[in-house]
Formats: structure tokens, C-alpha cells, sequence
């Protein structure tokens, strides 16, 4: 340990604080029911603290309707039309390091209880034969709609996955962790307190 | 591809005569609202609006996949419809699964350990929706900045504003999480009850902060009516239309009541359409059609027919639909918002702004309230339960989600496994409305301008004032035929279907 002697120590060289560069973050969700981006909403008045660090592109907090170049993305939900894939292909492209967030995007979560059923057969139980219904209905059927997938799929199938953030939803204390981690330079690790997987 | 169904559709711009000359614009997706949606407006040479129309492309099949579950999974499995009300599901599903076990009446504690939960979602998703989602078009304007248009640009603009607004969500979040257990995708409520009290460290920290949280409401309240009154032709004019509205009021009085009641609809003229009628009722009340283009299907009342019976729900509808609200400060606000229109109905979409704020103050009145009430830390948590083979079996349960009516119907076989589950959301019942207003901007805004981001933008805003819940987005496909493959990560093929001119759908096998 130096002792000091402010009289005879060198003036410190001049030593400007860098400018930081804010870490660059899309969100999306693909079939999925928002609830991950409520979680991650759910840091509240941290909130505050992270946009020090932190920018958004694309995200359904934006109005940015396409992906740029990002270090970070996060996407909750998981494939069930051509749309998703593309999206999902769009991010993989445009973001450095890419997370699937939740059980849907994880396993394809509950939406893929319907993997087990055939498709026409749901849609005409949904659009054909329910009370309550005008007759003579038909299933939408239209260019502007996205064609179904046969059964919903977790991201990895897809696309490299860089990190797995799992629960129904993750918690907050586990984008917070994971978030921190990544802006200080350090590999993101979860304790297994904020860790849950139902 | 014409479609004999819409062609003849009586909505002005709903379908364009010849849609194959016209020039296509999308807003792909709508943002700033819950999940995806997309708009296409179809624009004649002289940039004249032929058509316009609002495209939910979500569809995840839940109604078909509950079928064949055990019926106690389902208010569990039903939150994940939505991940900004979940609390709505998991009560709607309670309450028609009340009814399927015979009960009809809760206890005390249930009954007041639910109302809790579900006041306290309202407040955080109202709170969301506001301050997070759409305070930046009307703090900074329509066409403001893109890159300032957001919740960031308003913590940084206006801290203050933005501060009340995370800390009422979070606020709302902790009522939901101390009477569920999580803030998200709980377990509090079970047919029949509940499975918890509030725990005395959790009835202590909300106690402390509920009188801040009416103060901030009131503030809240105070902020949309200042907007409203800063730029009154705007706010008067903006996506304003007449319509029908419809919510649930509470049976003895025509209270407002979030949590259960009976259904009122009244015309513009304020007049009853629907007369205080049993939930259970509601195939009477209401039908829906499905149109080709949108995954959601559009409600009307049987009685009055696809083109007259069309309704709003939600805020909008519920102050003005209810003859009181039974919170005091909540309904001096009521007042003042109704004179608002002098008589008239208050019809103008961004309205639902300033009502939203109402039932956030009358939210925080509840909580406030409801807190000094012992029943929610002691008392029987379960009505008993009519063994199977006595009970009905049946049961419709409809619960005023943030967003507006949420109906659940479902029927359970002796063997306790779900046989029939129908669904209408509180965003489909303003299918139509929404679509409306998307026409309303098209028609005033657009007709023979440049389109511009900002000018879009319009659109959506219109749109978010509906607090629409949607999801899954899709570019523009084209009619065209078209391929999808589905490539796994190493690069072989997993899934591929076609669209064959026409539209109907193939998929090759993947043999191999």
C-alpha cells in the first residue's frame, strides 16, 4: 500500500470517463402471451437505472418496426405461423447475442398442446362449430394472415440460441441478474433463487 | 380474391370494390400494444383510402386444447391467453367453474380475497397501458420523434410522471402477487374458493402505501382530463363515433362492478338495449361472425343484427354504461367526465383514456378499503362442493377484464374432464369498434396527404386507446403462392406447407 504525498506526487494524468456505449436491446414476442415482457416490466423503478445502460431497438415498447443491429435479443414465445420464423430468423441475424425467454420459446410452452391435434380439425371446432356462431361461417382464410405451422415450436429447433432464460414467466429478479451481468462484462449467472421453471 | 362474405359487408371502406388496382400500405406490426397485429390500407392514384382494415393473426387454439383437461388445471392454464391480465382469466375460469361445482355463492373471504386480486390487475394494467404504452403520443404528439415516441422518452422528458406511473404498476403487481402468490400466472383462486389468505407482512406493506396510490390515481385522472381540456377538437374529434356499450353492472343498483354482475348494453342515446340480464344468459345475447381476413371473431347482439348490434366495451363502455360508481372519489371524476359530453354520449376513442384513469382511482379506492376488511386474513377459504353426478356441470363465468366483457363457458363431465370450452375476449368484442376507428382516422386523416411515419401513426394511436390485447405479427404475403420451410438448426428440414394460388394450403410430405 502507497502512502500518499499529495506535495510531491506527479498531477494524475488526465483521464477522461469513456463514453460509454449504451448496450443494444430488441424484445419481441412470438406466440407467447406477453407475460415475459410484463416480468421484465416487473424490475420497476429499477427500470430507472437500466436505460443508463441500456437502449432499445425493436421492442413492442417501440415504434421501430424492423430489427437493426443489436448486442442483445430477447424474444419470448414460440413459433406457430411462417411469421414467427421469420422474425425470429430477422433477429438471429441482426442481434449478437440472443436469448429465448420463457416456456414458450423454451418448449413451445402451453400453445403446444395443440401439437397433439390436427389443425383443421381446431379450426374448423373454432370458427365453424361453436355456439354462439352465424351460420355459415368459414375458417379466415386470407393472403394478409400468416400460414399456421402444423405444431408450435420451442426457437433452438430453428435458430442458435445463445442463453435460456426459463419460467412461466422468468422472474424479475432473473432479468435483473441476467441484464447487470451482461452490462458489467461478466457471463450471466442465475442462482437458483431467481431460477423457476413452472 | 373476393370474398363473398365481406364484399357485401355493410361497413363504409371495410372492402374496396377492386382491391387488385389499389396500392397497398401496412403498419406491420402495430406497436406499443400487447402482442402483434397488423393494419393494411388499400390507396387509390390520388392516395384516397378505399380500405382499411385491422388484421388479428393470432391464433393458438386454446378453446380446443382445454378440451379433455382435468377442470382444476384450468384457471391456471387459461392466464397464459395473456400475460398483462392473467388475473381476468384465471377469475373468469373460477367463476364458471363455480358454477359447474354448484356454487353459487363464495365465502366471504373468497369472495373478498378474489375482488382483491382483480382490482388490483386492473390498476397495473391500466397503469401499464397509460404511462408505458401510450402517454408518449399524447405527452409528446402523434407525429412527434420515433426515437422519442416511448416509455423511455417520457422517464427522461417527464421523471415524474413516468416514476407515479412504474410505482402504481408495481403497486398493482404486489395486490396481485400477495393475493396469488406471483405476479404473474398465479394460483390464488380455485373453483370453488381460494387456497390463501393475505399474510400480515403482505396486508402491512399494502396498507402502507394505498393512501399514496389514490393520490397518484387522482393525479392520473387530473392529467387526462388537462389533455383533454388543452386540445378539446382533438380530443372530441380524433376516432369519434356513436356506438353501443356494454359491461356488467351490479344486479341491485347499476353500480359498477368489475368483478361480477349482470349484463346492461345502451344505444347512444343511453338508452337499454340489454336490461340488467343474468350472465349466464349470454348465447341469448349475443352472436359472433367469423370474416375472412381477421383470426378474431366480431360479436353483435343477436337481437339487432351484425350491422346495428355491434357494442364497445372496456372503460369507455363501463362509466357510462354503470349509473354510479360506489367509490366517492372515483365518481365526482364520473361527473365531471360526463358532463364532458353534456348530455350526449362520450364517444370520441381517446376518451377511453380519461375513464381508464377513473376506474384506476376507483381501483385504489377498492384496495384501500377492502384492506381494513379482516375476512381477507381469516375465515373459510372454500364453499363446499356438490358431489359429481349432482352438480350442474355447467357454467358461464363473465368478469370486466381491464379491456373490457371476458366471457368463459365451459361443461365438465362426471369424470371432472373439461367436455366444451368457448371463449370471447374482451378485444374481440371491439373488433368492430377498433376497426372503426382505424376508418375514422383513414377517412379524416389521410384522404389525398403523403404518408408519412407520423401520419401512421395516427392509426395506432387510435388503435392503442382500445388497450387491444394481440399477438403475433406477419409480413405482407402477398397473393401469391407461397412456400414456407421450417430448417432445423443443423439445417435439415423440419417442416414445410404451401399456399397454392386461391389460398388453400398443402404440405408435401417430408419423406425422408
Amino acid at each position: 500500500m502507497s502512502t500518499a504525498h499529495p506535495h510531491h506526487a506527479p498531477a494524475p494524468p488526465p483521464y477522461p470517463a469513456l463514453p460509454r456505449r449504451k448496450l443494444k436491446v430488441a424484445t419481441c414476442s412470438l406466440a407467447g402471451c406477453f407475460g415475459c415482457h410484463m416480468s421484465f416490466l416487473d424490475i420497476d423503478e429499477r427500470i430507472l437505472q437500466l436505460i443508463e445502460h441500456v437502449e432499445f431497438d425493436r421492442s413492442p415498447l417501440t415504434d421501430l418496426k424492423e430489427v437493426g443491429r443489436c448486442d442483445l435479443g430477447l424474444i419470448e414465445g414460440g413459433l406457430c405461423n411462417a411469421e414467427n420464423v421469420e422474425v425470429l430468423r430477422d433477429f438471429r441475424r441482426q442481434c449478437h447475442t440472443l436469448v429465448a425467454v420463457g416456456a414458450c420459446a423454451i418448449t413451445g410452452g402451453l400453445p403446444a398442446q395443440r401439437n397433439a391435434m390436427s389443425l383443421p380439425h381446431i379450426l374448423g371446432e373454432v370458427y365453424q362449430q361453436r355456439e354462439g356462431l352465424k351460420t355459415g361461417c368459414a375458417i379466415p382464410n386470407d393472403p394478409e394472415l400468416p400460414l399456421l405451422l402444423r405444431q408450435v415450436r420451442p426457437l433452438h429447433e430453428v435458430v442458435q440460441i445463445d442463453y435460456f432464460l426459463p419460467g412461466c414467466p422468468p422472474s424479475a429478479d432473473s432479468f435483473w441478474v441476467f441484464l447487470t451481468d451482461l452490462i458489467a462484462g461478466r457471463t450471466p449467472r442465475l442462482a437458483s433463487g431467481p431460477i423457476r421453471y413452472d | 380474391m373476393t370474398d363473398s362474405a365481406t364484399s357485401s359487408s355493410p361497413f363504409p371502406l371495410e372492402t374496396a370494390a377492386h382491391p387488385e388496382r389499389l396500392r397497398r400500405v401496412a403498419i406491420d406490426p402495430v406497436s406499443r400494444v400487447e402482442g402483434h397485429g397488423k393494419v393494411t390500407l388499400l390507396l387509390d392514384e390520388d392516395n384516397r383510402v378505399q380500405q382499411a382494415r385491422l388484421h388479428i393473426v393470432e391464433f393458438r387454439g386454446f378453446e380446443a386444447f382445454i378440451v379433455g383437461r382435468p377442470y382444476w388445471e384450468v384457471p391456471v392454464m387459461v392466464q397464459r391467453l395473456c400475460g398483462i391480465c392473467p388475473v381476468s382469466h384465471h377469475l373468469a375460469a373460477s367463476k364458471a367453474l363455480d358454477r359447474v361445482l354448484g356454487v353459487t355463492q363464495l365465502t366471504p373471504s373468497a369472495e373478498k380475497m378474489r375482488r382483491l386480486m382483480q382490482y388490483g390487475q386492473i390498476l397495473q394494467s391500466h397503469a401499464l397501458h397509460f404511462f408505458h404504452l401510450s402517454s408518449p403520443d399524447l405527452l409528446f404528439g402523434f407525429d412527434s420523434d420515433v426515437r422519442q415516441r416511448h416509455i423511455v422518452g417520457v422517464i427522461e422528458a417527464h421523471p415524474d410522471i413516468a416514476k407515479k406511473g412504474v410505482l402504481l404498476r408495481k403497486f398493482g403487481q404486489e395486490v396481485v402477487r400477495a393475493t396469488s402468490g406471483k405476479r404473474i400466472h398465479g394460483t390464488g383462486s380455485v373453483p370453488g374458493g381460494i387456497n390463501r389468505h393475505l399474510s400480515p407482512a403482505d396486508h402491512r406493506l399494502l396498507r402502507g402505501d394505498a393512501a399514496q396510490m389514490v393520490q397518484w390515481s387522482l393525479d392520473a385522472v387530473h392529467l387526462t382530463a388537462q389533455l383533454h381540456a388543452a386540445e378539446p377538437a382533438l380530443y372530441n374529434r380524433f376516432a369519434a363515433f356513436d356506438s353501443n356499450f356494454l359491461s356488467l353492472v351490479r344486479p341491485d343498483d347499476g353500480a359498477m362492478d368489475l368483478y361480477d354482475g349482470r349484463l346492461r348494453c345502451i344505444d347512444p342515446t343511453g338508452q337499454r338495449l340489454v336490461n340488467d340480464v343474468d350472465d349466464q344468459r349470454y348465447l341469448d345475447l349475443i352472436e359472433e361472425e367469423a370474416r375472412s381476413w381477421s383470426y378474431m371473431k366480431f360479436p353483435y347482439l343477436r337481437t339487432l343484427g351484425r350491422e346495428a348490434g355491434w357494442y364497445r366495451v372496456g372503460p369507455l363502455a363501463r362509466v357510462q354504461t354503470c349509473d354510479i360508481i360506489p367509490t366517492p372519489l372515483a365518481e365526482a371524476e364520473r361527473q365531471r367526465f360526463l358532463a364532458w359530453g353534456a348530455g350526449r354520449q362520450v364517444g370520441g376513442s381517446l376518451a377511453y383514456h380519461w375513464a381508464r384513469m377513473i376506474e384506476v382511482l376507483h381501483c385504489a379506492e377498492i384496495i384501500q378499503t377492502l384492506l381494513e376488511d379482516p375476512d381477507l386474513r381469516e375465515g373459510e377459504m372454500m364453499a363446499p362442493l356438490l358431489p359429481p353426478g349432482e352438480r350442474p356441470g355447467e357454467g358461464v363465468g363473465i368478469i370486466e377484464a381491464p379491456r373490457g366483457t371476458l366471457i368463459h363457458h365451459y361443461r365438465v363431465g362426471e369424470d371432472d374432464l373439461v367436455t366444451h370450452c368457448n371463449l370471447i375476449v374482451s378485444t374481440t368484442h371491439n373488433n368492430q369498434a377498433m376497426n372503426e376507428a382505424v376508418r375514422a382516422v383513414a377517412r379524416d386523416d389521410f384522404d389525398g396527404r403523403d404518408i408519412t411515419e407520423g401520419l401512421l401513426n395516427h392509426i395506432e394511436v387510435a388503435i392503442r386507446a382500445y388497450d387491444p390485447c394481440l399477438s403475433c405479427a406477419t409480413h405482407a404475403l402477398g397473393q401469391m403462392p407461397l412456400e414456407v420451410s421450417l430448417v432445423n438448426a443443423d439445417g435439415s428440414l423440419r417442416d414445410q406447407v404451401l399456399r397454392a394460388p386461391g389460398g388453400t394450403l398443402q404440405r408435401p410430405s417430408l419423406a425422408g
